[in-house]
């Protein structure tokens, strides 16, 4: 889960990272009354979890109340990049006289944590990555062991991090690593780091991504949740328990296990299709699951055809097939369904699928002879 | 011989009382896998199936001599139980449990590491690990397999499931599946797989089972064309998923213009590995190079 800037700087704070004053409004009045209350000169940000905000005019300075009111009435509502922004965060201005870089995140080729420093801050860092490797510095550090001073140091002394700002850096690193663990982050992404006028080392921006398999030890992860906004499709699924995405595309896809999923997707591309979504109804699914898959998919008026691609394991292909007729006789489906079954049960279900009296429901034997058929009934051809 | 595990695996099964690993430790024990145990803590003396449970892994190893725990319990207690089993001497730790926290993993992976006396850990969050006609340990269908010289290694669970079927149509066995599951910090990653299907006298080929995010194919091109003379034969799922959207696994996410299936399916290419565009294609290079 990604988290909004104000929320990963809110949890920044509580390990003593040091942040800006800053507070969250919904409306223009709102923005104008946290300005007054922070007082002198504010910047105005768009709450969006997608890049390029500033370029596109997300943040605005403003240098009273009133012009607080102006800017976050043209931010708030605007759309970056298919983000509608629904809140602002109105922050103290600050000088500033140096940006950089640092993050920490899981290293899943070393399997162990990655901290990551530049001086050269407030730019994309895999562009930095990719033109000048040298100005990243990087330290390994050892789960088991935590953080020493001598790693922010090696992070500190290796991007070269101008003199002034070197003490106020080594402090905060660590307070930077104790909220990524903390947290049970997967990434934790300051950018820019700061150093202002009075020579202090300031988290100007927080990227925060959480991991939601350790949401049991986290309560507040829940509320940080909920302030996310999930499309009715999706919300739909999850509440199922169906893993979907949504896709542009007017295949829809059906398939267990995130690979094979994956795998169906390239291989309806491959026949000259586009797949509307990613759906996969996980191990064991039983016939409820299965009607409820399509029931999701189908809600999806732009869904001209519908792949099922089934390797039972736990999963049982008989119950599959019940799912599928149950799902015609509910919903009274109009766009053709191609199923292919295989594994545990596949006779039975298959057996099933054929005796069942739908024309609109069509077994195939392969997967690449599913999707081709999937692909030609998606675009109009006779079923 | 086979890989991880074979004739010789004495298996103990961490959850074996409950739902799912009881029915998957009686269909491990069906196909021929000798399962010598379970651990339920505070079930010491009963038995599922005439199996008998113990409190504790290390009792389960003095007990009965096993030296190869699945563990099937939930995921909070999933990091837990790998390094109970860990501390018992268990050799091969197969973990199926999913959704375990990436940091519980790295702490008790590298724990596992730096002990440096051997154990191997699969997974978590894995379909386990079947020498097909020898021993299954986790939950792969067993009927799909069938004994051969062909190794697979994969990071997800029933597109492993297509590519052995795709093989056993065409009359091309395995001699070991490996699942090695879809977390962004597993217990043991391909270089681990492969080294030891390198050192397997009855594993004449490979076949490798990506998908995006990471750059653990990346790493095994690398390897491949460094240190194995027997060939590999790849396949990348993920060619069509669009950058940022998280495609069910936890480690699969492109995430800006790293760990895309073009960029993979190039370094192993490079590397001299050829690539199957979609898991029949995988199938036919195998029977090809098999002549």
């Amino acid at each position: 889960m990604d988290l909004f800037e104000y929320q990963g700087k809110e949890q920044l704070r509580k390990f003593e990272v040091p942040v800006p004053e800053g507070r969250v409004a919904t409306t223009a009045d709102e923005a104008a009354e946290a300005a007054r209350g922070l007082g002198g000169r504010v910047v105005v940000k768009a709450q969006v979890q997608v890049g390029g905000r500033g370029k596109a005019g997300g943040i605005k300075l403003a240098s009273s109340p009133d012009e607080a009111k102006d800017v976050a009435g043209q931010i708030l509502g605007m759309d970056i990049k298919g983000h509608t922004v629904k809140r602002v965060l109105v922050e103290r201005a600050g000088d500033i006289v140096s940006e950089y870089y640092v993050a920490f995140l899981l290293d899943r080729s070393e399997r162990n944590y990655l901290g990551m420093m530049s001086a050269k801050g407030g730019v994309d860092i895999e562009e930095v990555a990719e033109t000048d490797p040298d100005a990243i510095a990087r330290v390994h550090i050892d789960p088991l062991l935590g953080i020493s001073d001598f790693h922010a140091r090696k992070l500190v002394f290796g991007a070269g991090i101008e003199p002034r700002a070197r003490k106020g850096a080594i402090a905060m690193i660590p307070k930077l690593y104790n909220a990524f663990v903390g947290l049970d982050a997967s990434l934790v992404e300051v950018n820019p780091l700061i150093l202002t006028g009075d020579d202090r080392v300031v988290a100007l921006d927080a990227k925060v991504t959480l991991d939601e398999s350790a949401e049991y030890r986290h309560p507040t992860f829940a509320e940080l949740k909920s302030a996310h906004e999930v499309p009715e499709q999706e919300r739909l699924a999850k509440e199922k328990g169906l893993n979907f995405i949504k896709l542009d595309g007017d295949v829809g896809i059906i398939g267990n296990g995130a690979g094979l999923v994956m795998s169906t997707l390239d291989v309806v591309k491959a026949a000259g299709g586009e797949p509307a979504n990613f759906l996969d109804v996980g191990g064991g699914a039983g016939a409820e699951l299965l009607s409820n898959a399509l029931e999701v998919i189908t809600s999806d008026k732009g869904v001209k055809a519908v792949l099922v691609n089934i390797f039972g394991g736990i999963t049982r292909c008989d119950l599959v097939a019940e799912g599928i007729i149950d799902a015609f006789d509910r919903l009274n489906m109009q766009v053709p369904v191609v199923v292919r079954l295989d594994g545990t049960n596949a006779e039975q279900g298959r057996k099933m699928l054929q005796e069942a009296p739908n024309e609109r429901l069509i077994p195939a034997e392969t997967m690449l002879g599913a999707a081709e058929k999937a692909v030609e009934l998606a675009h109009g051809g006779g079923a | 011989m086979s890989i991880l595990i074979g004739t010789d695996t004495k298996l103990v099964v961490q959850g074996l009382t409950g739902r799912e690993g009881s029915f998957h430790g009686k269909r491990n024990r069906d196909y021929g896998t000798d399962l010598v145990a379970g651990v339920t803590p505070g079930k010491s003396g009963e038995d599922v199936d005439g199996v008998p449970i113990f409190d504790t892994v290390a009792e389960a190893v003095a007990e009965t001599g096993a030296n190869t725990s699945m563990v099937f319990v939930p995921p909070r207690f999933g990091a837990d139980a790998i390094l109970e089993s860990a501390d018992a001497g268990i050799e091969v730790i197969i973990a199926i449990t999913e959704n375990i926290p990436a940091m519980d993993m790295a702490r008790t992976v590298n724990y596992i590491r730096t002990r440096g006396n051997g154990t191997s850990l699969i997974g978590p969050n894995c379909p386990g690990v079947i020498s097909p006609g020898k021993a299954n340990v986790g939950i792969i269908p067993g009927e799909i397999c069938e004994p051969g010289p062909v190794g697979l290694v994969s990071r997800s669970g029933t597109l492993t499931y297509q590519i052995v079927h795709e093989l056993t149509q065409r009359g091309i066995g395995q001699s070991t599946c490996v699942g090695i599951g879809g977390d962004p910090i597993p217990g043991s990653n391909f270089i681990d797989i492969l080294e030891k299907f390198e050192a397997d006298p009855d594993t004449d080929m490979v076949a490798l089972v990506g998908e995006i995010g990471g750059d653990a194919e990346e790493r095994a091109a690398e390897f491949v064309k460094e240190k194995m003379t027997k060939p590999v034969v790849a396949y990348i799922a993920g060619v069509t998923a669009p950058p940022g959207k998280r495609m069910g696994h936890a480690g699969a996410i492109i995430s800006g213009s790293k760990g895309t299936a073009e960029a993979k399916m190039e370094a192993l290419g490079a590397a001299g590995i050829r690539v199957g565009r979609n898991p029949t294609e995988v199938a036919e290079i195998v029977q090809e190079l098999r002549g």
